[in-house]
């Protein structure tokens, strides 16, 4: 029987390495997030207008927190939608 | 303790009435123990959503330090207001006030780097 390892195949098994995801906030030492400032919170919404989940904006968890704070305070004062389509 | 006081005016508001409105609101965190670190005026902008039927607003954001006890009588002028759509008071903690002087002398807006 064939050893695991001296298997070989026609092509290469492709594992692409999935780029680590960092939190940008730690990583630039950004230590507010201001709830003003529509344009950056944006990153944070899908085309719906809805927040993103941690999974894919790969925030830590303080900041995430922080973000979805500064995004509701925006959709309040109608800076940002609450909901919309092709926000973007 | 420093607030950030931040209020949208109806569009039909004249230039000069959002500047009484905008002095207004200024005299009255200042007589009463308050004073306003910076007062900085948006202008007419479009909301995301329609409030009370208008599509525009005018915004103002205030940025003071005063007694915690000073809110509550902002409060109440802002909610006797009718021109007043919509207000918000933010208490700011002090990476907040960092952030606030680094965007009005001309840093970078996102503090990338943060020296304090």
């Amino acid at each position: 029987m064939a050893v695991k390892q001296e298997i070989k195949y026609l092509t290469a098994v492709k594992t692409e390495k999935r780029q680590k995801k960092y939190c940008r906030f730690k990583k630039m030492g950004i230590r507010y997030v201001d709830y003003k400032d529509g344009e950056f919170l944006k990153k944070f919404l899908n085309d719906q207008g809805k927040m993103l989940p941690r999974r894919i904006t790969g925030n830590s968890l303080k900041f995430q927190r922080k973000v979805a704070q500064a995004i509701k305070k925006a959709r309040q004062l109608a800076l940002l939608p609450y909901v919309t389509d092709l926000l973007k | 303790m420093n607030y950030e006081l931040m209020v949208i005016f109806t569009p039909v508001l004249s230039e000069e009435d959002y500047k009484v409105a905008q002095k207004k609101f200024a005299d009255i965190i200042k007589d009463n123990g308050g004073e306003v670190t910076h007062e900085n005026p948006w202008g007419l902008r479009s909301l995301a959503y329609p409030i009370q039927k208008k599509t525009t607003g005018m915004y103002l954001v205030l940025e003071y330090t005063a007694p915690s006890d000073l809110n509550e009588k902002l409060k109440i002028q802002l909610n006797r207001d009718e021109n007043v759509l919509r207000h918000m008071v933010t208490a700011l903690d002090k990476y907040a006030v960092i952030y606030n002087n680094r965007k009005r002398h001309g840093a970078n807006t996102d503090s990338k780097t943060v020296e304090a």
